[in-house]
């Protein structure tokens, strides 16, 4: 008993979540073969970035991403290797980073700045401020890919999962879900694995 | 109860033998192994891949089962914990028991989790759970699971509810009420 008390004194509880936030699950978000809308969403060097500005692209590789997520953290090297691989074939990365900064301040943009400085990223790492774009994605962790398809009906979702299979161990993966995808589409191919499962961080609302 | 004094009193004196038998052991460490009676610093943890971890979401013996996936990285799941924790020593005489499932990174057993556990005094049983193959091991906990977490499964026998979500101890205690028959 005194140890429940201890517990909860030591752990202050600073964010009330609404009933309603709470049981509502998350759920709806874009399902394999829908047309993702495009989005405009700024970037860390200050400007809008959209997937129409992308003129060459034969499609997209979409990350929700954070700093703050240890798995989003393990994976950091692994997107900005699939960025340099696949943006010369024209599947260039997009990262978006979709928490409520006011819940995690590690994610607010002079952090987000930061980390890309750090890491090298060669690729746009935008903020969902409103948080409304997450949401049409379905997106609830991060990292949560997307690998979207350009084609004249628009950007039809290919993918949706994790990168691979092996979180801890890049050295270890078997399958790489998200280059396997990419590889497919980039041979017109169908993409054989189209939804895999991974832990994350639940994006913070 | 009995049992899990038992357990510590082996855990203390198999610790206390650990280090008296190395000579290390100084006098401010002895003390705080005395002050400290629930885990001794050496505790050994739980750890299974999927497989093993398996029977403790399928046990059919008429008890209800909370089984809580968390880590110690995960700030709302941190938050959660002290509910799991009330639910398992208040609702224990009705039959429930929490399980706690950490998904915290191997390497950081001995470095984050194991202290964690320390720290708070978590009551209610960890294992960690290591298997890096999630996609297979995922929907086998339940089907509508993406893999964020907290997420928690409560059961008793065959009947069962998956929850992707946060509690706090009203609704915790509500969902386990209907499996209180």
């Amino acid at each position: 008993m005194k140890k429940s008390v201890k517990i909860l004194s030591a752990v202050v509880l600073l964010v009330l979540v609404s009933a309603f936030n709470v049981n509502t699950p998350i759920s709806g978000g874009y399902q394999i073969g829908d047309i993702a809308e495009d989005f405009s969403l700024k970037n860390i060097d200050g400007k809008m970035v959209s997937m129409a500005d992308y003129k060459d692209a034969k499609g997209f590789i979409i990350t929700f991403t954070c700093n703050t997520c240890p798995f989003a953290v393990m994976y950091e090297d692994r997107i900005q290797a699939l960025n340099e691989k696949y943006a010369p074939k024209g599947y260039p990365v997009i990262a978006i980073m979709p928490n409520n900064t006011d819940v995690k301040p590690g994610d607010a943009m002079p952090e987000m700045k930061k980390r890309a400085k750090e890491k090298g990223f060669t690729f746009p790492y935008l903020m969902d401020e409103e948080q409304k774009v997450y949401p049409k994605f379905g997106a609830t962790k991060t990292p949560h890919m997307y690998v979207l398809e350009k084609t004249k009906k628009g950007n039809v979702v290919q993918y949706i999962g994790a990168i691979d299979d092996n979180h801890k161990d890049a050295s270890a993966v078997k399958v790489k879900y998200v280059e396997n995808a990419v590889d497919a589409l980039l041979n017109g191919e169908e993409v054989t694995q189209k939804e895999t499962k991974a832990i994350g961080c639940s994006i913070k609302v | 109860m009995k049992l899990k004094l038992l357990f510590i009193a082996i855990l203390l004196i198999v610790s206390c033998a650990k280090k008296n038998k190395t000579a290390e052991v100084s006098a401010v460490t002895q003390q705080e192994i005395i002050e400290n009676e629930t885990i001794s610093d050496d505790f050994q943890l739980e750890v299974y891949d999927y497989a093993g971890l398996e029977p403790f979401l399928n046990k059919k013996d008429d008890k209800i089962y909370v089984v809580n996936f968390w880590a110690t990285w995960c700030a709302p799941c941190v938050k959660e914990l002290p509910y799991f924790e009330k639910l398992n020593s208040e609702y224990k005489n009705q039959n429930v028991e929490v399980v706690l499932v950490s998904l915290d990174f191997p390497h950081l057993y001995d470095k984050k989790l194991k202290p964690f556990i320390k720290e708070n005094n978590l009551v209610s049983k960890v294992i960690a759970l290591d298997d890096a193959d999630m996609n297979t091991w995922i929907p086998k906990v339940d089907e509508s699971w993406s893999g964020s977490i907290p997420a928690t499964v409560i059961y008793k026998n065959s009947e069962r509810r998956f929850y992707e979500q946060s509690f706090n101890y009203e609704e915790l205690e509500t969902e386990v009420k209907q499996f209180i028959k």
